[in-house]
């Protein structure tokens, strides 16, 4: 699936997966994903396996719980669930089917954003070959187990993507992100258990019920098993998806995308963290620089400060507005950025944003707010004399 | 609920009609609610004031609660929206790839501001916050369709064109003019990213 | 005679008991235990440890977006709020450290970058959670810069509420309240991100759509940004001009909470040095609306006996029952927009202030031989629909508006602070004649279910012929008292009824149709649970059956008012409730007079002016209205579309 490393999960043969779970019990399905030592692909890097244990433990007083595919891909820099939207549709239908089955839902929701509508008709397409194909509806496979899915078109949010904001849009409203405790896994979807994973989970799910969770686990580092996709753009040669294991240098996927001379990279996109070339040694996994797969690649002649306005400004028209940190912030710190490259900003002004940075770093309500700052306290971090030098001197 | 008053019924009766489809379609509770307005937004190119209240009515919410939700949504417009919408992505990877020459570009051609709607009513122009096409950056979506790499002369053309269908749709000559909302010139067969060319992602340049 | 409250009823006692599992937590060291559920806030306060608020109020629900309560839970990365944690699993609390204190400070900061308005001239100074916060957090310049043009809405085009966008901190306590506590929502949160705003539908003035004015968002608002309509210079004109003679009524409610806004705990009932205070501040006679509380009763209680007799003997339902109760103009705008359906249901009786009103431009001036033209009357509210009612065009039955100002507690506390006068220290004072003397009945008018319970003191003895004392200890009709969303009850009477009494003569032929009725009644505060009561009729479900229905608008009824002190909160509504019914206990102490029929005043008045009699022509004219069916449809002629988008 890129250009350079070998794209995994095209090799996945049809049903293979599907088959292997539906001839365990479902706790041995949970158990498959937990022993594969997988973290959510979406960003938060939640163990996948421990998150369907959560759901199909929690009481569901009707029986109702839900698996929703988070397609709501809006993370900038973010295109590796477009790509496998449009390329192995099958193979997410089938991660979220063995999901279904291993928690005991029927109801599978797949949030599409409103950006990809155009990939509608042929996931609907999808769905129905599956159907017919005794893949999808009543008694998959002859198994006795039902499940469905249909597909949900999001409207132009990317807080949406915040798993409880999701749910809030797929219950009709706007999409705020709701406290948790409680969380989806105990009361989601019309308060029932519901397991909300991103599309890239879903479709190494599958892939590892068909090749067992040792091959899985044997990729990537102790801590962050198994192969990613990488989306990688900005000032390189081939931009594109790409796949490598967990634990893998930043500068080797810079490198194999063709940005040698990089000044930097913003790893996770714009909630994501910049890091300079110097740093690039560094690892991406869980544990060292994470990402829900976005690199975007800084080339030497950028101002990484109007990176960072360019992202700033996308919080403030993003944020849901509900929370103060969040709302407010978002703003203040557009303001302060554009101020910084006019050389308005006094030095004592520049200290005030850091502590604002780290504010709504703790205290906004979801991960938009709280990850909206990233960006600017790293460059302020790592640039710091390029950042001084902003300051008009009688104000340092 | 209390009934909507009888001028109201009479006044707006294809609307009515049409927002009672779509309730019959998807449904009378609350999570039907965003597909019922997407559909009609994609229907009358707008959510106007009464159909927000038809909806409300149907959906035993009030008014202001729907257009909370209208107004949280970028795709939902509650102003009248062109034939033609252009959502330009101004974010990271694309404003790194010369998204600022094509708005200027964009502007200047239609002669009107992001967020405005052309007095002809042929195009409406807006932002989009990164569209999942950074890989071939700068993109924008035409009618709600993928269109990667755009150069400020494909911007141009585009527009040309675009217009030139629509004014020929006005004036009668397009028997079969194309203002139906799709994309064109460039954009076609890209409507949809197109899987074989590599133009919509990966194996990217490849 | 019995007395049942139904069973199932919300809040009724003798439900079944649950013992809820508890947790124990740590909180900055203390172990406390708490019912699993319990928010980390409920936690800290039970430790003795109290955590700034914003966004929570007691009377509402959660939502933790304001993020000032935030605290250190062991083991997490992020911050917790607590008035939005529920616990479930023993957890390690700290309200305070280094972090904490940072981000409250932070936040506080953000707020006042947020926010436009000088305290100087804000109705809320000194009365202000935002104040309060940047005091506490020692806030000493505006870190984060401060707006000072105003750039959003500012309504002030509506008869009681004013709305000023730039002074919002956007905790959702109005959205929560008109939605959630008064089951209107004419409010709602439009647009995203940094253009946020609370906002009737299409941001229109808020006296254009279903809004009822009951004010109660107000009450919850922590800060200026929504206040009632201030219309004292309207007052302070009238006092000084010496060709006006200025008249006030005074209903209990106030009373029973002016005090607050004079540093007295709730529940200290200020009615006699109140009497004084406005004597001072110039208005001529300073009147009890308890008197028309009164005349209420009898109107009501006999348009209450006509309808059961056209109902159950003539088979004539144009009026229908259950016949609901008018005085709440917040509650009859409710109805005219949600329920017009039900209009036919609604008493004719106008409110007491609008009866009152009524009188003192005929009765009274014609007695004083004043120039109605010349009379001001004012009155004294603890509610801010009061307002809207008194503009209604259909209030001018005198020939003249029938009330000219209709003041909240709020608004009349300043005048008497502007007077320079410090309520608590002065002398006890009786009304004026000729309304002088009122009854007990008028003042728990003030509670919810006063008028029930009043209605039930009249109607028993006018039917029964017998004192109800005899049926219940001390006239207490305790089955209607309460703070339960809906209280019902059924009252059997005797097979042994009185005669028709001479008020009622000519008006129904005897009582023998109601000879061991039993009279279906309920209680319903709160336009939310009015809601659910209101569906439960159209469905032909229980509370069709009822009889009479007291409907208020406003929790806990008048004294919870819109035009209240603030804070407001159960505690403080029960307490105002004690001062209410202290007031009523007085007049039986005492030897005055507790049942409306009885009143004095009330006799000499159908005596000497409305000599038809209660529901006769001329109380008709003046004490009697009418409906308008309302809708929820919004028409705004192409107004305001558009507006609010989120771009
Ligand atoms: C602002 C915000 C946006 C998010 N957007 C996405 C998204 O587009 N796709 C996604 O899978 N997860 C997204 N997440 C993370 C989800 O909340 C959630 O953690 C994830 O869907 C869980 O799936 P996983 O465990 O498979 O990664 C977002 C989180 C935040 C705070
Ligand atoms: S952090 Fe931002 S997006 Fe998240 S709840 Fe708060 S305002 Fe909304
Ligand atoms: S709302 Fe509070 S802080 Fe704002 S001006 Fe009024 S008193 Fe001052
Ligand atoms: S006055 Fe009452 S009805 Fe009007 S907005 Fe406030 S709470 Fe809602
Ligand atoms: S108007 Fe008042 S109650 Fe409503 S959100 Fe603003 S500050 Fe809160
Ligand atoms: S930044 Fe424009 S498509 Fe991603
Ligand atoms: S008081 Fe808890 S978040 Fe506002």
């Amino acid at each position: 699936m890129s250009v350079r490393t070998p794209m995994t999960l095209a090799t996945i043969e049809a049903e293979q997966g599907l088959r292997a779970a539906l001839a365990l019990a479902p706790e041995e399905v949970v158990a498959t994903i937990k022993e594969s030592g997988m973290k959510g692909r979406g960003g938060a890097g939640f163990p996948t396996g421990v998150k369907w244990g959560l759901a199909a433990e929690a009481p569901a007083p009707d029986g109702v719980r839900y698996v929703v595919c988070n397609a709501d891909e809006g993370e900038p820099g973010t295109f590796k669930d477009r790509v496998l939207l449009s390329e192995l549709p099958d193979l997410v239908f089938e991660g979220m089917t063995i999901g279904g089955y291993a928690i005991g839902s029927a109801h599978g929701i797949c949030y599409l954003r409103g950006e990809y509508v155009y990939l509608l008709e042929d996931l609907e397409a999808c769905l129905a070959r599956r159907r017919e194909a005794g893949l999808l509806g009543r008694d998959v496979l002859g198994s006795g187990f039902d499940f469905d899915i249909e597909i949900h078109l999001g409207s132009g949010a990317y807080v949406c993507g915040e798993e409880t904001a999701l749910i809030e849009s797929l219950e009709g409203r706007r999409g705020e992100p709701r406290n948790r405790p409680p969380f989806p896994v105990v009361s989601g979807f019309h308060g029932a258990p519901t397991v909300v994973n991103n599309v890239e989970t879903f479709a190494w799910a599958a892939a590892i019920l068909a090749r067992g969770a040792d091959w899985f686990a044997h990729i990537g580092t102790d801590r962050s098993t198994g192969p990613k996709l990488l989306s990688v753009s900005g000032d390189v040669e081939r931009p594109g998806v790409y796949e490598f294991p967990l634990g893998v240098s930043i500068r080797e996927v810079v490198e194999a995308a063709g940005g040698g001379e990089a000044k930097a990279a913003i790893v996770g996109g714009a909630a994501g963290t910049c890091v300079p070339a110097r740093d690039f040694d560094r690892a991406i996994s869980y544990e060292d620089v994470s990402t829900g797969g976005a690199v975007i690649v800084v080339g030497p002649w950028r101002d990484l400060l109007e990176v960072a306005e360019n992202l700033q400004w996308f919080f403030v028209n993003e944020s849901c507005g509900q929370c103060t940190p969040c709302r407010v912030g978002n703003i203040k710190l557009l303001e302060g950025i554009r101020r910084l490259r006019a050389g308005e900003l006094s030095r004592r002004e520049l200290d005030d944003l850091v502590g604002l940075g780290h504010t709504m770093q703790i205290a906004s309500k979801c991960g938009l707010g709280q990850a909206a700052p990233n960006v600017l306290l790293s460059i302020i971090e790592h640039y710091r004399a390029e950042v001084l030098g902003h300051i008009p001197v009688g104000a340092r | 609920m209390t009934m909507l008053p009888t001028e109201v019924v009479q006044d707006n009766a294809d609307l009515i009609e049409a927002i009672d489809a779509l309730v019959a379609r998807y449904g009378n509770d609350r999570s039907a609610l965003i597909p019922i307005l997407q559909e009609l937004r994609q229907q009358r190119r707008q959510i106007s004031d009464v159909a927000m209240q038809v909806v409300a009515n149907r959906l035993g919410i009030t008014p202001v609660d729907v257009q909370g939700v209208v107004t949280f949504y970028h795709f939902l417009d509650t102003k009248p929206t062109g034939t033609h919408v252009i959502h330009l992505c101004r974010t990271i990877s694309c404003a790194m790839a010369g998204m600022e020459s094509i708005a200027t570009r964009l502007e200047n051609e239609l002669g009107i501001s992001f967020g405005e709607t052309t007095p002809d009513g042929f195009f409406t122009l807006e932002w989009a916050n990164c569209i999942g096409m950074c890989a071939t950056a700068p993109a924008m979506l035409l009618n709600r369709q993928a269109l990667p790499r755009v150069t400020p002369d494909e911007a141009s053309e585009l527009v040309a064109r675009l217009r030139a269908e629509c004014l020929a749709q006005r004036s009668g000559n397009g028997a079969n003019g194309a203002a139906h909302g799709s994309a064109h010139g460039p954009a076609d067969g890209n409507g949809a990213p197109d899987r074989t060319s590599g133009a919509s992602g990966p194996p990217t340049g490849a | 005679m019995t007395t049942a409250p139904a069973l199932g009823t919300p809040g009724m006692p003798g439900g079944p008991a649950v013992t809820d599992p508890t947790v124990t937590v740590t909180v900055d060291g203390h172990e406390v235990e708490v019912p699993v559920g319990a928010t980390i806030l409920e936690a800290a306060e039970k430790a003795g440890r109290r955590i700034p608020t914003l966004c929570h109020h007691p009377d509402l629900p959660d939502v933790g977006v304001c993020r000032i309560c935030v605290v250190e839970v062991a083991g997490q990365r992020a911050l917790q709020a607590s008035c939005a944690y529920p616990i479930t699993t023993p957890i390690e609390i700290r309200t305070y450290s280094r972090r904490v204190r940072q981000a409250r400070q932070t936040i506080v900061d953000l707020m006042l970058a947020e926010h436009c308005g000088s305290c100087q001239t804000c109705g809320r100074n000194g009365n202000c959670e935002l104040q309060d916060l940047a005091e506490e957090y020692g806030s000493d310049h505006f870190r984060f810069g401060h707006r000072t043009e105003p750039t959003r809405l500012f309504d002030t085009l509506g008869p009681s509420i004013r709305r000023d966008m730039n002074k919002c901190v956007h905790c959702l306590r109005c959205i929560r309240t008109c939605s959630e506590l008064q089951g209107v929502g004419a409010l709602g949160v439009i647009g995203r991100g940094d253009s946020t705003t609370m906002s009737p539908y299409l941001t229109l003035p808020i006296s254009d759509v279903v809004c009822i004015n009951c004010g109660q968002c107000i009450n919850r608002c922590p800060t200026g940004a929504l206040q009632e309509v201030d219309d004292t210079d309207d007052v302070w004109h009238a006092i000084e001009d010496p060709t006006k003679h200025v008249v006030i009524q005074t209903a209990p409610a106030p009373r029973a909470a002016m005090g607050e806004e004079f540093g007295l705990p709730p529940g200290t009932p200020v009615t006699w040095r109140l009497n004084s205070a406005l004597h001072d501040i110039g208005f001529d006679k300073v009147f009890d609306t308890n008197f028309s509380a009164d005349l209420t009763i009898i109107e009501e209680g006999t348009e209450l006996l006509l309808r059961l007799y056209e109902n159950l003997v003539l088979g004539d339902s144009s009026r229908p029952v259950p016949q609901f109760t008018s005085c709440s103009p917040g509650w009859v705008k409710f109805l005219e927009h949600h329920y017009p359906q039900l209009l036919p249901n609604m008493s004719s009786c106008k409110s007491p202030q609008q009866m009152f009103g009524a009188l003192i431009k005929t009765w009274y001036a014609e007695r004083e031989g004043i120039d109605p033209a010349d009379v001001v009357s004012v009155s004294l509210m603890p509610c801010t629909a009061k307002k809207f009612e008194s503009g209604r065009p259909e209030m001018t039955d005198s020939g003249h508006r029938d009330v000219d100002v209709a003041l909240t507690t709020r608004e009349l506390a300043r005048m008497i602070r502007e007077y320079g006068i410090h309520l608590p220290d002065l002398p006890e004072r009786d009304f004026d004649d000729p309304f002088g003397t009122a009854t007990g009945s008028g003042v728990i008018f003030g509670a919810t279910g006063g008028v029930m319970e009043a209605a039930l003191r009249t109607v028993v003895e006018l039917v029964t012929g017998r004192k109800v004392e005899e049926i219940f200890d001390h006239a207490d009709i305790t089955p209607v008292r309460g703070f339960e969303e809906t209280r019902y009850a059924e009252i059997t009477l005797p097979d042994e009824l009185g005669p028709v009494p001479a008020i009622l003569d000519g008006k129904v032929p005897d009582w023998d149709w109601l000879k061991g009725a039993t009279l279906k009644l309920a209680v319903v505060h709160g336009t939310a649970n009015a809601r659910k009561v209101l569906d439960d009729i159209v469905a032909g479900g229980r509370f069709s059956e009822c009889h009479f229905i007291e409907f208020m608008a406003c929790p806990g009824g008048c004294l919870g008012g819109g035009g209240q002190p603030i804070p407001t909160s159960v505690e403080i509504r029960k307490a105002r409730a004690q001062a209410i019914y202290g007031e009523d206990a007085f007049y039986g102490e005492t030897g005055r007079v507790r049942k409306s029929h009885e009143n004095p005043a009330v006799l000499r008045l159908y005596e000497e002016f409305l000599t038809d009699g209660p529901c006769g022509h001329r109380s008709h004219h003046l004490l009697h209205t009418e409906y308008t069916p309302r809708g929820t449809y919004i028409a705004t002629n192409g107004r305001g579309v558009g507006d609010g988008s989120n771009r």
